[in-house]
């Protein structure tokens, strides 16, 4: 029997990578990965909970939608840092610091 | 010991193993490849939590999408990606990573208290469920059920996610043409 809790400390783990790529990397394809790794950690907490909700399966619905959005997120996410790229030659977060004009 | 918690510990060490790869490894397209590592055990850890048309789902979004998508921003972004990473100096414990560290490190710490104190397995209402049998078992066909509930008690969510999937193509579309193309 997996208990609760386990599922909760795998997903704390995960999320905790996750923020540790946010903030140390210097690469937007990495930091894009790095939020992907926390949206991760909250859909197993979201699935792990809708086991008790045989009824009305409110946990795993949820746990689609928040796939779903993920991929939206990264669609845009990616078409925006292909548009930095072109602009700046570099996708370093860092540097990109100018408005349009 | 069953042989779920066996697999249990086994996914969740290929979880977080592969997870600390990615984010510590130096070379871009071998850590998009190890999430894909991740991203499978991670939908092993979906069927073991018995939420099995999920963990397809998983695999043929973020696997089959996602991830395809990334390497594609990769492979479009060209050379300077690649000089740039290089010229980050090696290894995890240099001091431009430490503040990263401590904050990923306290953070774990913070949620692990957390999760500790709030016992996830005695909270009211999962004592409810388990009391009145609305526990999904290994048995149960769950995937009808939620086509069911899709359909009926989450139809406005369901048709916000499809307003909201629309607006990402067109803006998706709008961010990539070509500048100054009329």
């Amino acid at each position: 029997m997996i208990t609760l809790t386990d599922f909760m400390i795998v997903s704390a783990a995960l999320f905790c990578i996750g923020l540790y790529m946010l903030v140390s990397k210097r690469n937007a394809i990495q930091i894009l990965i790095g939020i992907e790794l926390m949206l991760n950690a909250a859909i197993l907490n979201l699935v792990a909970f809708g086991k008790y909700d045989k009824l009305a399966n409110g946990g795993q619905v949820f746990a689609l939608f928040a796939i779903v959005l993920a991929a939206a997120t990264t669609a845009v996410a990616l078409a925006i840092i292909l548009n930095v790229y072109r602009r700046y030659k570099t996708i370093d977060p860092g540097e990109v610091n100018k408005l349009k004009d | 010991m069953t042989l779920a918690r066996v697999l249990f510990y086994f996914l969740s060490f290929i979880v977080l193993a592969s997870a600390v790869y990615v984010a510590s490894t130096q070379n871009l397209v071998r850590s998009v490849f190890i999430f894909f590592v991740t991203l499978f055990a991670l939908a092993g850890l979906y069927v073991l939590a018995l939420a099995d048309f999920v963990a397809i789902t998983q695999i043929v979004i973020y696997v089959g999408g996602i991830l395809v998508l990334i390497l594609f921003a990769f492979m479009l972004s060209g050379r300077e990606t690649l000089n740039t990473l290089q010229q980050q100096k090696s290894s995890m414990l240099n001091i431009g990573k430490l503040p990263a560290l401590l904050l990923a490190g306290l953070f774990f710490i913070v949620i692990l208290n957390v999760v500790l104190k709030v016992d996830a397995d005695n909270l009211v209402w999962v004592k409810q469920a388990i009391a009145t049998k609305n526990v999904i078992t290994p048995n149960a066909l769950v995937t009808d059920n939620i086509g069911i509930n899709l359909m009926t008690k989450y139809l406005l969510p369901f048709e916000a996610i499809s307003i909201l999937l629309m607006i990402a193509l067109i803006g998706a579309a709008h961010l990539s043409r070509k500048e100054g193309a009329k």
